[in-house]
């Protein structure tokens, strides 16, 4: 007040100034006003200060009201109940614990669950209570995991808040449509300045925004000024145009394709390659087709190691020794002849057993003969000539077509067999792995259930838990094209064979609360690692998971495992109190979370 | 008058917890799964059993009906009062009827609250006996009192002289001498058992790096410290009023011996100071009948948190007794005839031009004094450059926050509450700005501790 009020009266303020000069000049320097100099000057100076000050004080008066903010928009949502707003307050004040320790105690992590529990609020529509807003603005800001859940369920009172606080300036980027610079679809002028004008950042808000409700329309904006765009910018947005990605997105696309940058090159194949009728994709379905084919006569057997170019030379010897062509659906030399190396048919020499096969002992076989070169219509496609290190060049390209060619053709190709028994064939020469897992990425892109599940095969089957053709990462990605109840199948059934070593990455694609087979699966699994012998702090991983994921109704049927048992033989020493302190902790946090549940009544 | 039985808000539990730890760890032990056994009784009493990591449950008993504040009793090893385990059970109890149900207390916790009982009536009859035979000897009071009058007096003589000779040699020169002299001094006044004039000689060591306007700033407590040391010396020819204002100010001891007041006391903010020796607890309390604002004060020794917790929102039936002194609103706490509960009262509000009015008027009593409590009606938060002010909704004036109130995370807390919309404030105004440090929506809801 102070500093801002005016003083009851001028003289006064001449009397305070004079004051504080003679006392920042010191008494013997200058003698006060009024007083006589002398050793009794700098009492003199201090009373009169005193009478000025407490003056000064009691007339202060309150200052000018600054301008007024505009009102923070009304939340119209139903205000949370107030014992939801309470665990919120909880979830909120919890900082995430030192997290070196490998001991966790029994109690249950908050921060864990606060993402769940803003899902929860989120699909009932409740609104915050105010003060809570800048907590949870700071968490938003400290975990970007949490941002987007965060800020829609903060709401728009939140965003005329963080307009206050540069702190939370993040919050204005990072929800579409938060910002007060971005404009409707529909105001053309300021999408167009926005556009031409605004940060890349702003810009690239303002082309997602469009995108999820115009596609078109956002293509067409970022086409007014491709051409001019730096070549990362190009490929934020490029990549920006897969939401909402359709066939009216291909001759922009196709264009990109010639782009200076290979990255934006690589994505913009990859994004047509999506899109299972464009031009790319037929013409990357062709190139693969050439490289693959049934082998009727073929038996499948183990071979020796050996490289890629020696599998070609064996195939094309075979192929001429036993002077099969024609019995292959496809022929070779049409391969061959496309690749350029015709010379490989003259390869006669060291003819081998092949050739005694009794063709009725010979089961259908896929033959793969990989491609010869990466020519400039396969890399202008998106295809990555270099190889990386220690990988065949010619297997890496073969990786590349299958990859990009739509899963369809191979039924055309393979005789119209299903996804289930095209995967079920052998492959000669050691090419299984390669073709398999370029199917599984094919699978992945093109989100194409019915292969996914040929590949994933039985989760029961013992090439499922060992390093098999397919790895674990490609599993938990083409379980994410399966159903939920699907996918918590397939993986509850891989569980109950293969246990919980295995387990973390599928467990992380599964839907939350877990389905009550897969639930049962990893309690069962869990309580077998513990029969074992082993730590806890193995099956930390799962444990946390299980905390956050199994469906809290599952808690009555763990009380059984709370008791400390006795120690097997065996058992690494005081594992068992461990144990039950682990589940102690799982029990605990199902129980809050059932408690959170039911106070936003999600029940 | 209080209703029995109401439960606190779990904001109000975590209110007494002594450290941001205690805090952490009793919310994940508020859920049902670690306790059995749990119960309260209508006199406000609290039980359970906690399962810790030993094979034996914790005992845990809480009395939140205790004059000197809730008193806890737990079998585990911790030193903390209370501990992880009283602010779970609590915390339980604040959430969920069901897990805490009205009932009888078991044979464990029965025990120690009887006993409890006992020992406090004791202690009180005890106390009422000492204060009698304290009293035994006046004469040997008297003569304590006038030798450490005159030790005090002694300091005050030289701060006087240390003064002058600074306002001789002129104000800069405290700039470039800094921190030690003022050390040095404020170590003589401490010898001189004047504690009052060695905390306002320790403050003004940080004056000269606060900033511009520091000297104006050291010229107006330098006046005040020497008002102070004057009234001291003159203490005899003062009014009986302010003579105990300077004694007071001096950090003479004095006892609350004022008339009891009872009232329906409502907890309108409580908050720490901490500096290196000392935790000060300030509780602000509005009697609802008197009108009377009054305060609250409790000392932790250093990094500890003081002992008396009173959340914010609570209303208590309770006597207070005043301590000496014109314009001092501090005051201890005396019997309490019912548990603290919830209320849903509020302060009545005033403009910000009747509040700067009321720290100029308190001003003629305590002329030392740094603010008064007020609560501010229809007021909205400001953003004023880089500050905030609060401004009046139906007037066209605003009070500045105080420089400390701006850094504040609670700050924040009443921004968003009040959306731009009036809201009522409690706060400390005085000639820094106002402090706010208690916040309520204008429509419904509980009040929001800003502090």
């Amino acid at each position: 007040m102070t500093r801002t009020s005016t003083p009851v009266d001028a003289p006064g303020a001449d009397a305070w100034e004079g004051l504080v000069t003679t006392a920042l000049l010191g008494t013997a320097r200058r003698t006060p006003p009024g007083a006589a100099p002398g050793p009794g000057a700098p009492a003199a100076l201090l009373d009169a200060a005193a009478v000025e000050t407490v003056r000064r004080r009691a007339g202060l008066r309150p200052a000018r009201a600054a301008e007024r903010p505009q009102p923070a928009p009304q939340d119209t949502r139903p205000p949370l109940p107030s014992a939801a707003a309470r665990r919120l307050a909880m979830l909120l004040a919890d900082r995430p614990g030192p997290s070196g320790g490998g001991r966790r105690g029994t109690a249950p992590d908050l921060t864990e669950l606060l993402p769940q529990w803003l899902a929860a609020a989120n699909a009932r529509g409740f609104a915050p209570p105010p003060h809570l807003l800048p907590a949870l603005l700071d968490v938003a800001r400290g975990r970007t995991d949490l941002r987007p859940a965060a800020l829609e369920f903060a709401g728009p009172p939140a965003l005329w808040l963080a307009r206050l606080n540069p702190d939370w300036r993040f919050a204005l980027r990072a929800t579409p449509g938060g910002s007060a610079a971005l404009p409707q679809p529909e105001d053309d002028d300021r999408v167009q300045r926005l556009w031409q004008e605004g940060l890349f950042a702003e810009r690239v808000a303002l082309l997602s925004a469009l995108r999820s409700r115009e596609p078109a329309a956002a293509r067409d904006l970022l086409a007014t000024t491709w051409s001019t765009e730096r070549a990362e910018d190009r490929l934020m947005f490029l990549d920006s145009l897969r939401a909402g990605l359709g066939p009216d997105d291909e001759p922009f696309l196709e264009q990109a394709l010639a782009d200076r940058s290979r990255n934006v090159r690589a994505t913009a194949a990859e994004l047509l390659s999506a899109l299972p009728g464009s031009a790319l994709a037929a013409r990357m379905a062709a190139r693969a087709a050439a490289c693959v084919a049934i082998d009727h006569l073929r038996t499948a057997r183990p071979r020796r190691p050996g490289t890629g170019d020696e599998v070609l030379g064996e195939t094309a010897g075979t192929t001429s020794a036993t002077e099969a062509t024609a019995a292959m659906e496809t022929t070779a030399a049409e391969a061959k002849g496309s690749t350029g190396a015709t010379g490989a048919t003259e390869n006669t020499g060291a003819p081998t057993t092949v050739g005694a096969t009794a063709a009725g002992k010979a089961t259908p076989t896929i033959a793969v003969e990989a491609p010869h070169e990466c020519d400039p219509g396969m890399e202008r496609d998106g295809v990555v000539a270099k190889a990386p290190a220690g990988r065949g060049e010619r297997s890496w390209w073969l990786g590349q077509l299958v990859e990009a060619a739509p899963l369809g053709t191979w039924s055309r190709r393979l005789g119209g067999r299903t996804p289930q028994e095209i995967v079920a064939l052998p492959v000669a020469d050691d090419w299984q792995g390669e073709l398999h897992a370029a199917w599984c990425r094919a699978a992945v892109r093109q989100r194409d259930a019915e292969w996914s599940r040929a590949l994933l095969g039985d989760p029961s089957a013992p090439e499922a838990g060992g390093p098999g053709a397919v790895s674990l990462a490609e599993r938990a990605k083409l379980l994410g094209t399966l159903g939920t109840a699907e996918r918590a199948e397939w993986v509850a059934g891989f569980i109950g064979t293969h246990g919980l070593s295995e387990a973390f990455q599928l467990l992380g694609v599964c839907a939350v609360p877990w389905a009550g087979p897969l639930g049962r699966a990893v309690v069962d699994a869990l309580n077998i690692a513990r029969d074992a012998g082993s730590y806890p702090w193995s099956f930390s991983g799962v444990m946390g998971l299980a905390e956050r994921c199994l469906d809290p109704s599952e808690a009555s049927r763990l009380d059984a495992l709370l008791a400390v048992p006795d120690e097997p033989e065996n058992a690494s020493p005081g594992a068992g109190g461990y144990w039950a302190e682990a589940f102690q902790r799982l029990v605990t946090t199902l129980r809050l979370r059932a408690a959170m549940a039911e106070e936003l009544g999600a029940v | 008058m209080t209703q029995q039985g109401v439960r606190w808000t779990a904001d109000q539990v975590l209110a007494l917890a002594p450290d941001a730890a205690s805090r952490k760890a009793g919310s994940k032990l508020g859920a049902a799964g670690p306790w059995s056994e749990a119960g309260c009784s209508d006199e406000g009493r609290v039980w359970g059993l906690c399962k810790g990591s030993g094979s034996k449950p914790y005992q845990t008993v809480v009395d939140l009906a205790d004059a000197a504040g809730p008193a806890y009793k737990c079998t585990c090893p911790s030193r903390k009062f209370p501990c992880k385990h009283a602010l779970g059970l609590l915390l339980l109890w604040a959430a969920d009827d069901t897990a805490v149900p009205p009932g009888q207390a078991p044979e464990w916790a029965g025990e120690w609250i009887t006993g409890r009982r006992g020992r406090t009536a004791a202690k009180e009859a005890g106390e009422r006996s000492g204060a009698t035979s304290g009293s035994a000897d006046p004469e040997a009071a008297r003569r304590r009192a006038e030798r450490r009058a005159e030790r005090v007096t002694a300091g005050a003589v030289e701060l006087e002289q240390r003064l002058a000779d600074l306002l001789r040699g002129g104000l800069a020169t405290a700039e470039q001498s800094g921190y030690g002299l003022w050390e040095e001094t404020a170590a003589r006044m401490v010898d001189a058992q004047a504690q009052g004039l060695a905390g306002r000689v320790r403050e003004l060591g940080a004056i000269p790096s606060t900033g511009p306007g520091w000297p104006v700033r050291l010229l107006e407590e330098c006046a005040l410290l020497h008002l102070l040391g004057q009234g001291w010396l003159r203490r005899e020819r003062l009014p009986d009023g302010l003579a105990a204002t300077v004694h007071s100010r001096m950090g003479l001891p004095a006892s609350a011996d004022g008339p009891p007041l009872r009232d329906r006391w409502l907890v309108l903010a409580q908050y720490d100071t901490t500096d290196p020796r000392l935790t000060t607890r300030r509780i602000w309390l509005h009697g609802t009948d008197s009108q009377r604002t009054v305060l609250l004060l409790s000392y932790g020794a250093a990094g500890r948190a003081p002992e008396l917790a009173l959340p914010v929102g609570l209303a208590l039936d309770a006597e207070v007794c005043a301590y000496p002194g014109a314009g001092q609103a501090r005051v201890s706490l005396g019997e309490q005839f019912a548990p603290p509960a919830p209320a849903q009262i509020r302060p009545p509000g005033m403009t910000t031009s009747r509040a700067a009015a009321r720290y100029g008027d308190a001003l003629r009593d305590d002329p030392w004094l740094e603010s008064v409590p007020v609560t501010l009606d229809r007021v909205v938060p400001v953003p004023d450059g880089d500050s905030w002010q609060l401004a009046d909704a139906d007037e066209d004036t605003a009070l500045p926050l105080s420089p400390g109130a701006r850094s504040r995370p609670g700050l924040w807390r009443l921004v968003a509450l009040s959306g731009g919309a009036p809201v009522r404030v409690f706060g400390e105004c005085g000639h820094q700005g106002f402090t706010p440090l208690t916040a309520w929506p204008e429509g419904p809801g509980d009040a929001v501790a800003l502090c």
